[in-house]
């Protein structure tokens, strides 16, 4: 028997560690770098942070493999080859800009919505649209309308809130917990623990999704859905309870607009919009007073059914009436839904029995004093124990919109919004409903800002971007008669209509952190070619400039112009602020930035700073000084410091005015990062007990919002069950008012614009012959992959280097396939050759695979013929941003009608097992793209940590 | 279990050479063999040879070669450890037998008893390698009692298939030599059937419901690997071979290791000098050859447990 | 006669992994990878880091099985790293002493330098948890944090493995099986914690708790009454409903 050898048990791990914020995913957890001679030797999740509190996923474990990436951008790049062969040559950082600076001058002085300027996973969207509006562009997005910004609008137009990671369950309190559609989100960490902390305690986790991986493999029910049919599910659900009359009427009268009287005159412009007195007060009926009165005052006692006359004569019902009478049809009762649901009947109504027992027989009270937004005291909170979560099962469809607003309802009835154990805002929510900014873009003149941020919210056609012929303003047709209520504009579209020139050309496409050439976008293939497309005529392209910025070797590289490459995320400042997505929590408001916890080794700029000189060598209004001098000439630090949206409001919310003592308000404070350095790098108010329930009704919350700017005045927020605004512009459609949609799309707005929720079959599976594509196809989120950025991961690649499409073992037996077969995929848009896997955990009628895997050979400076590439595959290919044609020939794009959202989960498909002689290679294939200038071919070897070690090896 | 060329070779070689010496240890010791130069330079070279060879192999098999030396440590408990003490003691007595026998023409005495004790410490040696791999727990197709025999047995016979073409060569070969190695064969072709009978009768001991203590819950099957693409582990204990191709090969085995040599050790125990000089060559390389398809197989189809996580059958 | 310790000390540190709650988020396997890389075992070492057949050397691996059919079945995540168990035989094989178990707690290490790659203790181990460095030509394997859990320069709070302080659904455990107070022996009592392969003997320290019976009661009884005279009814009773807000 040997001694055992003497090891070193306290090695020193670092000689420095700095906090920042992760950047591996939108999630934004706070981590803590410890460096070691120079280099990243471990990044663990910060234990104060409020996001993550100490854990950290899997990707963000990865994180060092990701800065170390071989295939990160060295230097700017200008297009020398044609487009899409990556031949560039290396230029210097000055000739860059003046190229860029150059370019743009010449489109803002002629005509700015010729700049189209698109950024997809961008944390600085305060920045960036703000850069817009300065440059004088309605043109500009982020990824929401691809996105999720059904999820946004819905809630937004409803509670004034919404899911996305803007809310959250109340992990601590909640017994039952409903999760719709979500298979990791952005609130990655926080809804990872949070299913920790409910199945530690218990609850009931119901998870309803058509796949049975990741958070639907630890529920304790699984409901395995069919697409596109939650609607239906959640209105039987209400079905339920209003039949039962299980649901809050106190809480419904209290904080919704149940009680407003809807006027009830068909054909008349008034017909379905509020009854109102002269100061534009909605009414209700005081049942006590047997009196017509505002319905905004306090101690009234509202009728919510009965029908009443207004003074002019007409009639009105309260809005809960038309409510109850359209959901406690026959129509939605569990049986008439439940083939469409692919949900026994039985599972249904247990399930509402399960959340009307919940809510009604478990409820919670906690003693927390309050006061109403009417000064009222109250001496308890009532909680509700049932919360809800949901995500892009629910927004990626053409009926998503209104799903998610059924869902909302549904939370609303159980009076478990904004309560202990239900669903929860996280401030800067709830706000006006809807949001009271609407969208800029409706005068625009060379030279000039816009006079407000492209983005915003609509309350009738009047807000549309439309000219008097109805043509759309914005090159994306956002807030056009096409997608009214589109509230993140339409990114997926941005090529196709600039390629199109409809409604117009454009000059120069400038992206920033979006893979449009490949996963990001529908029809992948289609897109290529128009990216590259030339007009005949000039032979110049018919998208004549691209600018990129992108920080590593991926898809779209190739096909800029101009390469502006960025830092990585342990390089850079940012900041993750109120005016954009922060990360607040229920229980307070929190921002947080990202320091340089080590400087780029190669000839890259922040992005964000790379803008703000862009903007000062433009002249843009904000960003120079009276003498014309850049306004920040620190780059973005010197922007998150010293910039005002309004006076004493500032990227940053923490530590304020000269003393440092400011929340949310104050001056500029010289210090302000020092601090934020200091106390980890984020910063946290916590509200007071009394301040965090109810927050749309709680006097002390809504004074402390206005304080801090997210709300314009303290008056009560009420929920909007019934919506006017999509009244208002069903009216339009019905022939009312100034601005009316064309006659083609009158039908539709009529139909899809109603004010209470609805369902009806997505469009691509209403217009595609559903024998010859009988299966739905899904993607979804690698809990180990951030869409396409993942792969160049020497880790994480291992666990995730090829994708398969798989297929319910038992519909696979019934195709004839053996797993492992490879299958032709083909939808009504295009055709893809992929390997098939097989589950028990899914949907018969579903096939799915995992998202943005599938990767172009020699991209990422991954191996042309790594698995990535040649085994695996992006749905893209199937997936077409337009509908099939109308009667007429045109062709809507694939996106919800209210609101833009990209309907990538529409999609329906065919497969057929491939003939024997079939290479096992993913179809389609493109050419290698060669490696630019700059960038070594990536080692084989990976020996990270080696000379790290104590072991010193 | 993945079939290593090095680890073939190396049990197969040091196996016969293992064989070859000890039947020249007991041979000459007693008297059956006489004491000449050049049978001593040739059965004693070639027996070491065969030993050296397959230890050498079985070194570069290592990724550490330059280590091989540690590998004695551990002989308290690991077999490997074991073997390695083993085969450097068998090289004394063996050394000394040969130099007695190369240079001072002597097999007997202090020689003969030398060569005795090689013959002993060859046959432990051998028994040692076969523990290595009886020893192994998730092995099944290892870990029972038909390994040693094989091992042994096997080694036996190709070392008396050997010595029968040596001494046949050198004209100094008896009858016994000839008998014994059709009954090595006969007994190696009896254990070798038996093994593959009691592999292919074994029903596998752990499943993929007691390797993840779900069984309970239903049948368990694999729905993701941890990696997409073939790690260590699998690269190391995923191999599989097909039955049918299995089958195959064991009929390939059966008759180049046992058939043909069995045909061909009675020729060459009956036939004439020439006859039986070419006889015993045939044997030697038809067993030379069943011999690497055995021990290939032998790897081939062991199945090892961690491979369920995975979601293969044990 | 072997060479596991012959007086073992008062430790016997493992895990406890509650498949009820894993996501299969693979947190546990690299961020094992990114402390251990550069750790006792340094490096992980990755082989075509950027090419075809890529692999590496993890300390964690996540599988995902599924267990029972369609309805009612379900998906179980199953991370799986050293069992660190009490009768190893990758420890007894190991013909150098290179593979050893520690006496004062029971870890299961590899000295590297004095491995010699001859992975006999990679086909002794049932669970598949030894990991060759195809590069340096020696065994690892999870280590326990070693060079974590007894860190010094860490503060107190920090000292578990990596795996488990960084496991965002709190589904890894660590702790002391000797004590019958430690967090892992009251899971393991309390949720009936499994031991894997027991049949083999080697009593892994490590213990999976099962997934919790899903709260699924089957059929109609559940369902809500419905309200008496229908719809009309309902109505009715909203109208007498006097709730002022
Ligand atoms: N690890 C990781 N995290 C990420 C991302 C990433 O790429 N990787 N991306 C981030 C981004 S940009 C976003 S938008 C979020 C999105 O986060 P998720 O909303 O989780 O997005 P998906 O992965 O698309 O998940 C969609 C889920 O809905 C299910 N589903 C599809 N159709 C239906 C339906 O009709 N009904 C129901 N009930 N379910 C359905 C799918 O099975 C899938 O589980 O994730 C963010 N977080
Ligand atoms: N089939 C299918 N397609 C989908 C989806 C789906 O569910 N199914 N989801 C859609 C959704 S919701 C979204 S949000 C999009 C996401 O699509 P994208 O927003 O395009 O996200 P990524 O693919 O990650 O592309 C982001 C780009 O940013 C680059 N990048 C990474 N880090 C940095 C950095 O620090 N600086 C800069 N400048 N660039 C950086 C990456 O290299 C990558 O090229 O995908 C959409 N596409
Ligand atoms: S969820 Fe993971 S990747 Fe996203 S920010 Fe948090 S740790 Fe980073
Ligand atoms: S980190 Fe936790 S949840 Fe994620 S895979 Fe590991 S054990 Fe499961
Ligand atoms: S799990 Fe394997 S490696 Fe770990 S101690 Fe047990 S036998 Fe050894
Ligand atoms: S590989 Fe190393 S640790 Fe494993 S048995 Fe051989 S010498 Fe021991
Ligand atoms: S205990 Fe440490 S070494 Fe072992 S798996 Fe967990 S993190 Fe890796
Ligand atoms: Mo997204």
């Amino acid at each position: 028997m040997l001694s055992e050898p003497e090891i070193e048990l306290s090695p020193t791990i670092n000689d420095e560690v700095k906090y920042t914020t992760c950047y591996m995913c939108a999630c934004r957890c706070g981590i803590k770098v410890h460096l070691k001679d120079g280099l990243v030797r471990y990044i663990e999740g910060n234990k104060n942070h409020p996001t993550n509190k100490g854990v950290l996923c899997g990707k963000g474990s990865s994180g060092i493999m990701q800065h170390y990436s071989p295939a990160r951008l060295r230097k700017p790049l200008k297009r020398v080859g044609e487009r899409g062969k990556a031949e560039f040559v290396e230029i210097e950082w000055d000739e860059a800009l003046s190229i860029a600076a150059g370019w743009l001058g010449n489109i803002r002085e002629t005509d700015p919505r010729k700049l189209a300027f698109f950024t997809g996973r961008d944390q600085s969207q305060s920045l960036t649209g703000w850069w817009a509006a300065q440059f004088g562009t309605p043109n500009f997005a982020a990824h929401g309308g691809f996105c999720s910004v059904n999820m946004a609008a819905a809630g937004l137009y409803t509670i004034g809130g919404s899911f996305w990671e803007f809310g959250e369950p109340d992990w601590d309190r909640a017994k039952y917990f409903m999760i719709f559609g979500v298979a990791e989100d952005h609130d990655s960490n926080p809804i990872k623990t949070g299913l920790g902390k409910l199945k530690a305690r218990g609850a009931k986790v119901v998870s309803v999704n058509p796949i049975r991986t990741g958070y639907s493999a630890i529920a304790d029910e699984w409901v395995g859905i069919r697409p596109g049919t939650d609607g239906l599910f959640v209105m039987a659900l209400i079905h339920e309870l209003l039949n039962a009359d299980k649901i809050d009427v106190d809480y419904l009268v209290r904080y919704t607009n149940a009680p407003w009287l809807v006027i009830q005159d068909p054909g008349t412009a008034e017909h379905g919009l509020f009854a109102r007195d002269a100061d534009g007060n909605p009414l209700c009926w005081d049942a006590k007073a047997k009196a017509l009165v505002s319905a905004k005052l306090a101690d009234v006692t509202p009728a919510i059914v009965g029908e009443f006359t207004l003074a002019d004569g007409s009639k009105a019902v309260p809005s809960f009436q038309l409510l109850a009478e359209r959901y406690m049809d026959p129509q939605y009762a569990p049986d008439a839904v439940a083939e469409r649901c692919g949900v026994p009947a039985a599972d249904i109504r247990r399930i509402a029995a399960e959340l009307a027992d919940v809510a009604f027989n478990q409820t919670i009270e906690l003693d927390i004093e309050w006061t109403d937004w009417a000064g009222r005291k109250h001496d308890k909170v009532i909680g509700r124990p049932v919360a809800m979560h949901a995500m892009r099962g629910i927004s990626a469809h053409t009926n998503g919109f209104h799903t998610c607003r059924a869902i909302h309802v549904l939370q609303v009835l159980l009076g478990s919004v904004e309560c202990p154990g239900g669903f929860r805002f996280k401030p800067p929510f709830p706000k006006p409903i809807p949001p009271g900014q609407k969208p800029a873009g409706k005068t625009f003149a060379p030279g000039k800002p816009l006079g407000g941020m492209p983005l915003g919210f609509t309350m009738g056609p009047e807000d549309l971007l439309v000219e008097a012929d109805g043509t759309p303003i914005r090159i994306d047709k956002a807030y056009s008669w096409e997608a009214p209520i589109s509230a993140h504009g339409l990114m997926h579209m941005v090529i196709t209509n600039a390629w199109k020139g409809d409604p117009y050309p454009i000059d120069t496409l400038f992206m920033y952190m979006a893979n449009m050439s490949w996963n990001s976008t529908m029809n992948t293939k289609g897109v290529i070619e128009m990216l590259t497309d030339k007009d005949p005529k000039t032979g110049e392209y018919k998208i004549p400039r691209i600018i990129y910025s992108d920080a590593y070797f991926s898809e779209m590289v190739a096909y800029a112009d101009l390469i502006l490459p960025d830092t990585t995320y342990l390089e850079r400042w940012d900041c993750i602020s109120l005016l954009d997505r922060p990360i607040c929590e229920a229980d307070g408001p929190a921002d947080a930035i990202r320091q340089p916890v080590v400087q780029p080794d190669r000839d890259v700029r922040a992005f964000q700073t790379v803008l703000l000189d862009l903007g000062a060598r433009l002249g843009l209004p904000g960003m120079v000084k009276e003498d014309g001098s850049a306004k920040f000439p620190g780059g973005y630090p010197d922007y998150i410091v010293n910039h005002e949206r309004t006076p004493g409001i500032g990227p940053l919310a923490g530590w304020r005015g000269e003393d440092g003592k400011g929340v949310g308000r104050g001056a500029v404070n010289p210090d302000q990062l020092k601090t934020y350095i200091e106390n980890e790098c984020f910063w946290a108010h916590h509200l007071e007990p009394s301040q965090r329930f109810y927050k749309f009704a709680n006097k002390d919350y809504l004074d402390f919002a206005v304080h801090m700017g997210f709300i314009g005045h303290a008056d009560q927020i009420v929920l909007q069950l019934y919506s006017e605004p999509m009244q208002k512009f069903r009216l339009a459609a019905e022939g009312h008012g100034a601005v009316q949609p064309p006659d083609r799309l009158r039908e539709r707005i009529k139909s899809v614009f109603d004010p209470l929720p609805i369902w009806y079959v997505p469009y691509e599976e209403a217009m595609v012959d559903t024998q010859k594509y009988p299966l739905h196809a899904l993607t979804q989120r690698p809990m180990i992959m951030y869409h396409s950025w993942g792969s160049q991961n020497a880790w994480l690649r291992q666990i995730l280097g090829r994708n398969k499409l798989y297929v319910n073992s038992a519909t696979g037996a019934k195709l004839g396939l053996v797993e492992g077969d490879w299958v032709w995929v083909e939808s009504h848009h295009g055709r893809i050759k992929v390997q098939t896997k097989f589950m028990e955990g899914l949907n018969p009628n579903t096939v799915w695979t995992w998202n943005a895997i599938g990767k172009r050979a020699g991209s990422w400076n991954l191996a042309p013929d790594a698995p990535e590439a040649k085994k695996g595959f992006l749905l893209n290919h199937l997936i077409s941003e337009l509908l099939p044609p109308e009667a007429d020939g045109r062709r809507f794009s694939n996106s919800d009608p209210v609101t833009g959202q990209a309907s990538w989960f529409d999609l329906r498909v065919r497969i057929e097992k491939c003939a024997p002689g079939e290479a096992e290679v993913s179809e389609p294939q493109f050419p290698d793209i060669a490696l630019p200038p700059g960038l070594e071919p990536a080692p084989e070897v990976n020996r990270y940590g080696a000379d790290l070690s104590h072991r010193g090896r | 279990m993945h079939p290593a060329y090095s680890v073939i070779f190396f049990t197969t070689a040091s196996g016969a050479g293992y064989g070859l010496l000890a039947l020249l240890g007991i041979f000459a010791a007693s008297g059956l063999l006489p004491a000449d130069r050049w049978l001593g330079v040739v059965g004693v070279g070639l027996a070491m040879t065969l030993i050296a060879g397959g230890l050498l192999s079985s070194v570069g098999h290592l990724g550490r070669p330059e280590r091989f030396l540690g590998a004695m440590r551990q002989w308290r408990s690991s077999w490997l450890a074991r073997e390695g003490v083993l085969a450097i003691l068998t090289f004394i007595p063996a050394g000394l037998f040969g130099i007695g026998w190369v240079f001072l023409n002597s097999t007997q005495g202090f020689f003969g008893w030398m060569g005795a004790l090689a013959a002993v410490l060859a046959g432990i040696t051998v028994w040692c390698t076969s523990m290595i791999y009886a020893s192994l727990k998730p092995i099944q197709q290892w870990h029972n009692v038909f390994v040693t025999p094989s091992y042994l047995v096997l080694g036996l016979m190709t070392g008396a298939l050997l010595l029968v073409l040596v001494t046949r060569a050198f004209g100094v070969y008896q009858g016994a030599f000839g008998w014994l190695a059709v009954l090595a064969v006969v007994a190696g072709w009896a254990v070798k059937t038996a093994y593959w009978r009691h592999i292919d009768g074994t029903r596998p001991r752990s499943t993929l419901g007691t390797a993840t203590g779900l069984g309970r819950l239903g049948t368990v099957r694999l729905l993701e690997m941890p990696h997409t693409e073939e790690n260590f582990l699998m690269k190391e204990m995923g191999f599989r071979i097909a039955r049918d191709h299995a089958t195959k090969l064991r009929r390939v085995a059966g008759l180049a290791l046992f058939a043909v040599p069995f045909v061909l050790a009675l020729a060459a125990a009956l036939g004439g000098p020439v006859v039986g000089t070419l006889a015993a060559a045939g044997a030697v390389l038809s067993a030379g050859l069943g011999v690497v398809v055995e021990r290939w197989l032998f790897f081939a189809e062991a199945r090892h447990t961690s491979m369920l996580y995975y979601g293969m059958a044990a | 006669m072997t060479s596991l310790p012959e007086n073992r000390g008062p430790k016997r540190l493992g895990l406890v992994i509650d498949l009820d709650t894993c996501v299969g988020c693979h947190a546990c396997a690299t961020n094992c990878k990114e402390w251990n890389t550069s750790g006792h075992s340094a490096p992980l070492t990755d082989v075509n880091a950027y090419q075809a057949e890529q692999r590496g050397v993890w300390f964690n691996r996540v599988h995902t099985f599924e267990v029972g059919d369609q309805e009612g079945g379900r998906t179980v995540h199953f991370p799986k790293n050293c069992m660190h168990c009490e009768f190893p035989d990758c420890v007894t094989v190991c013909p150098t002493g290179a593979s050893y178990k520690r006496a004062e707690d029971g870890i299961v290490l590899v000295d590297h330098d004095k491995c010699i790659g001859c992975k006999l203790c990679s086909w002794a181990c049932p669970y598949g948890a030894r990991e060759f460095d195809e590069v340096e030509g020696v065994m690892k394997k999870c280590t326990l944090c070693i060079d974590k859990i007894y860190n010094k320069n860490l503060a107190e709070a920090d000292r578990v493995p990596a795996c488990v302080a960084t496991c965002p659904s709190k589904a890894r455990h660590f702790g002391d099986f000797n004590d019958p107070n430690s967090n892992v022996s009251r899971l393991t009592a309390e949720r009936g914690g499994m031991e894997l392969l027991p049949e083999l003997g080697y009593q892994p320290t490590s213990r999976y708790l099962p997934p919790r019976p899903g709260k699924r009661p089957q059929g109609d009884a559940a369902a809500l009454p419905k309200a008496a005279n229908g719809t009309a009814g309902r109505f009715l009773r909203w109208v007498d409903q006097m709730l002022s807000r």
